[in-house]
């Protein structure tokens, strides 16, 4: 009897996992279907908007949000999030377009390397203060988020560095192209394969997925939680110090207000994206389909000469929906779940009663 | 016992702040047994629980291993050290396929990572030793409580544990899941496994177990072994003192009919439910888990929507699928999971207590905190709740007075429908008696009791009438007289229709 009750809930098994699987497909899918749409529609209304420029620029504006979700992501599958990257970014393009300006002699890899440096240290306070001082992610980088941006200002003093003062070699980083596709693209390209394969396929990057499905659990496995955590924004920041080098070097002008406000484009890219804010599932490609397709939404509106002020309020209606997209289908599979458990036949066995359960 | 024992606490001691959790407890596991710990709640098992596995260190006292003293600076050590635990809620990872689940932190690696078929291989393997059929590849969430335990088993295994904790692994389980779950404990423990067993349920011990070894108050009483002692005599270790009857019903004289449920359906959950419950009376609900029972009572009060069917309350029928109405009406229900339901864990006492009732408790539009404390402490002393203080959340208590927290939360509103889902579930014997005295108390006081009951000793020793269910349907009303167990249980699996 015991053979045939979990022989049925094996079946019921098979059959919740599939719809998850699907589900889970779906997430990412969904995303390349609606950027589809959104080219093909875009492209019939106005045929420039699928040019060579106009899907260079979509790529090159899409890059280091997509570089910023991809780290996000990190953070926020261990039940965490960052909301300081904006300023982690904004200090380190100040940090290495005054190194750069101020001293041309200096090698390029010497600043970019320096710069994710200062982007990890940004990424050990906040993972310090959230893994081992326990302050709640959501508190701890809000702080931070003003405080980095306060070490900005004062570090700037209302200084700007333009583009004139910047060797030719670094901002050719931020147009050069490989065989047509902008370098940026291609670095945020390679980071999303290496950390993806990381996420899936290391130890560690399984056991971020577990500390945000289930923090107690965590702990009770023997996983570190708090080294994970703390690795997870050092990584985050170091990424984030990535982009600062590459905003400098696509901007060319910089001063201390860079990438201000971009924090909450780069949760919304992570959540459309189909990562779970409450941490445990989703996957670093989602997070960065999500962020090229915000970027495209907002070129496409900017090509069908939609108000820039409506293009905000669609940005965040489309958010909306992705959220409720992603409640639907969570309510979605465990219906089914629940359905699929009701009643298994032959679940209970008469010649058992050791009690009246 | 001659040999040397797998794992030992030796005059182990444990304090929280001012509390002292455990004191100079000792408890020696050796291989191939199963230990029962045995204690009331609030004995200190769960600390005891928690020192063997590594989460807390103890004060003072020795940890043996084989033995050798050894320090468990955190539970990787304890895991290092061969010892698994069994939480009564198991601890997985809801979003991870069962075999990572099985294998966190110790994935099956080749050059390219995680070698997924390796890993799922090995799964594999382990349920065929368990005996057991589950998928490696499907999430854990949404397996049963009882399927999930298994997966907790074969990461056990997959450790090459030597020493296995159970804490309250039946609480949530179904006889033959229970069945099932003793199968796999009896091939563990022949395989040389050391088992440590903890249960509420006195039965379960003496089936399953060797030695018990009691705890009261923290404090260590005795070990013996299950062959030489009765259940009485172990109750007698756990309580200190000799217990009155435990199922105190009073008789009383049924009065009106209070409430009266008339071929209540919801699709594919429960069909055609129809009964009475008088004032005065108590009625049980039985019948085996996931036969809809509580399912029931979530409609009745108002909780989910039912398809068909009415519910009349003092002869006046209840709008559907409105707890609010269900309230005014005098219903009032005490859900099965007092944690999650019942109460909000990290509010105080006082607050819990007031929830219910806030409008009894209102001065204008504001809550008047002292009518909230006085009607939390005029409860507390009626149901000789044990705290420190009132303003202390309800989280610090114990199961037993957690539970006496929701009925005084209901209580206190006056019901004259009052519904239990399993009212004493995972509390201590002392405290269930008390339960049963407040419960018969009301009925003689002409509220109609409704209890949901899966422990057949309460239903009997309770209950006025017994409505059996299985598989959605009432399928018998027995008398006081006609219930026995062997007729519950009959209608419970279907074996007979009423």
């Amino acid at each position: 009897m015991t053979a045939t009750a979990t022989a049925g809930e094996t079946v019921r098994g098979r059959g919740g996992r599939r719809l998850v699987d699907r589900v889970a497909r779906v997430r990412e899918l969904g995303i390349v279907v609606a950027l589809a749409v959104l080219f093909g529609v875009t492209g019939a209304v106005n045929p420039s908007f699928l040019s060579y420029a106009s899907l260079r620029d979509i790529l090159l504006n899409s890059a280091i949000i997509a570089l910023l979700a991809v780290g996000q992501t990190l953070v926020v599958i261990t039940r965490n999030v960052d909301l300081s990257v904006s300023s982690v970014v904004g200090l380190a393009a100040f940090g290495g377009a005054l190194v750069l300006a101020d001293n041309p002699g200096v090698p390029i890899p010497v600043v970019i390397a320096g710069c994710v440096l200062l982007g990890a240290v940004c990424g050990a306070v906040n993972g310090l203060l959230v893994g081992a001082a326990k302050v709640p992610a959501l508190v701890a980088t809000l702080g931070t988020l003003y405080a980095f941006r306060g070490i900005d200002y004062a570090w700037a003093g209302g200084r700007q560095v333009n583009a004139a003062d910047m060797p030719e070699g670094f901002l050719a980083l931020g147009t050069s192209a490989v065989l047509g596709v902008p370098l940026l693209a291609l670095v945020a390209l390679v980071v999303l394969l290496v950390v993806g394969w990381m996420l899936r396929n290391l130890r560690s990057g399984r056991e971020l997925y577990a500390i945000g499905s289930n923090p107690e659990a965590a702990v009770l496995a023997g996983i570190r939680v708090r080294r994970r955590i703390v690795a997870a924004f050092v990584a985050n920041g170091a990424l984030a110090g990535l982009a600062g080098v590459m905003w400098a070097a696509r901007f060319g002008t910089v001063d201390a207000t860079v990438a201000t406000g971009k924090e909450l484009d780069v949760i919304a890219a992570v959540v459309v994206g189909g990562v779970a804010i409450f941490g445990g599932s989703g996957t670093v490609y989602g997070a960065a389909l999500g962020a090229l397709l915000l970027s495209s939404i907002t070129s496409a509106l900017a090509v069908l000469r939609v108000d820039a002020l409506a293009q905000m309020a669609i940005n965040g209606a489309l958010l909306i929906a992705a959220i409720a997209l992603d409640r639907v289908l969570a309510l979605r599979v465990a219906a089914a779940l629940r359905r699929a458990k009701e009643r298994p036949p032959n679940r209970i066995t008469p010649s058992d009663h050791s009690e009246a359960r | 016992m001659d040999q040397t024992p797998v794992l030992s606490l030796s005059q182990v001691s444990k304090a929280f702040g001012a509390v002292r959790a455990v004191r100079e407890v000792s408890l020696d596991l050796h291989p191939g047994e199963v230990h029962a710990l045995a204690g009331e709640n609030g004995a200190g098992k769960s600390t005891i629980v928690k020192i063997l596995s590594g989460v807390h260190r103890p004060d003072s006292g020795r940890i043996l291993l084989d033995g050798e003293p050894v320090e468990f600076a955190g539970p990787a050590d304890a895991q290092q050290a061969g010892v698994a635990v069994i939480y009564q809620e198991p601890t997985l990872f809801p979003d991870l396929s069962v075999m990572e689940n099985i294998f966190m932190g110790r994935q099956p690696r080749s050059r390219f990572g995680i070698d997924r078929r390796a890993m799922r291989a090995a799964a594999a393997e382990l349920f065929t030793r368990l005996g057991v059929r589950l998928d490696p590849d499907q999430p854990a969430r949404g397996l049963s409580i009882a399927d999930q335990q298994l997966v907790e088993i074969a990461k056990a295994l997959s450790r090459q544990a030597r020493v296995l904790i159970m804490d309250e692994p039946t609480a949530a389980l179904s006889g033959n899941e229970v069945a099932r779950l003793f199968g796999v404990a009896t091939t563990l423990r022949e395989q040389g496994c050391a088992l440590l067993f903890i249960s509420h349920r006195l039965e379960e011990m003496f089936e399953l177990c060797t030695r018990v070894t009691t705890l009261r108050d923290g404090a260590y009483v005795a070990t013996d072994l299950i062959a030489d002692i009765t259940p009485d005599d172990l109750v007698r270790r756990m309580v200190g003192r000799e217990l009155d009857a435990l199922f105190p019903k009073q008789e009383t004289d049924a009065g009106e009919v209070a409430l009266k449920v008339g071929r209540l359906t919801r699709e594919g959950v429960f069909t055609d439910v129809s009964f009475e419950v008088r004032r005065g009376e108590i009625v049980a609900l039985a019948g085996l888990v996931g036969a809809g029972r509580s399912e029931v009572a979530r409609a009745i009060f108002g909780i989910d929507r039912w398809d068909a069917g009415s519910v009349e309350v003092a002869g006046r029928r209840l709008r559907p699928a409105s707890p609010t109405a269900a309230m005014a009406a005098g219903l009032a229900l005490v859900p099965e999971d007092r944690r999650q339901q019942g109460l909000v864990m990290d509010l105080s006492i006082e607050r819990n207590i007031g929830l219910a009732g806030l409008a009894a408790v209102r001065r204008g539009p504001l809550v008047s905190r002292a009518a909230e404390r006085k009607r939390a402490a005029d409860w507390a002393v009626r149901l000789r709740l044990k705290y420190a203080r009132l303003a202390d959340p309800v989280n610090v208590l114990s199961g037993g007075n957690q539970q006496k927290v929701v009925l005084a939360k209901w209580l206190a509103r006056g019901p004259s429908v009052l519904i239990v889902d399993e009212p004493t579930r995972g509390i201590d014997v002392g405290t269930k008696a008390e339960v049963h005295r407040l419960l018969s108390e009301l009925a003689a006081s002409g509220v109609a009791v409704l209890m949901i009951s899966s422990e057949l000793p309460e239903v009997l020793g309770m209950a006025d009438r017994v409505l059996v269910m299985h598989e959605g349907r009432l399928v018998a009303e027995l008398s006081r007289a006609e219930a026995t167990e062997e007729s519950v249980m009959a209608a419970a699996t279907g074996r007979r229709a009423a």
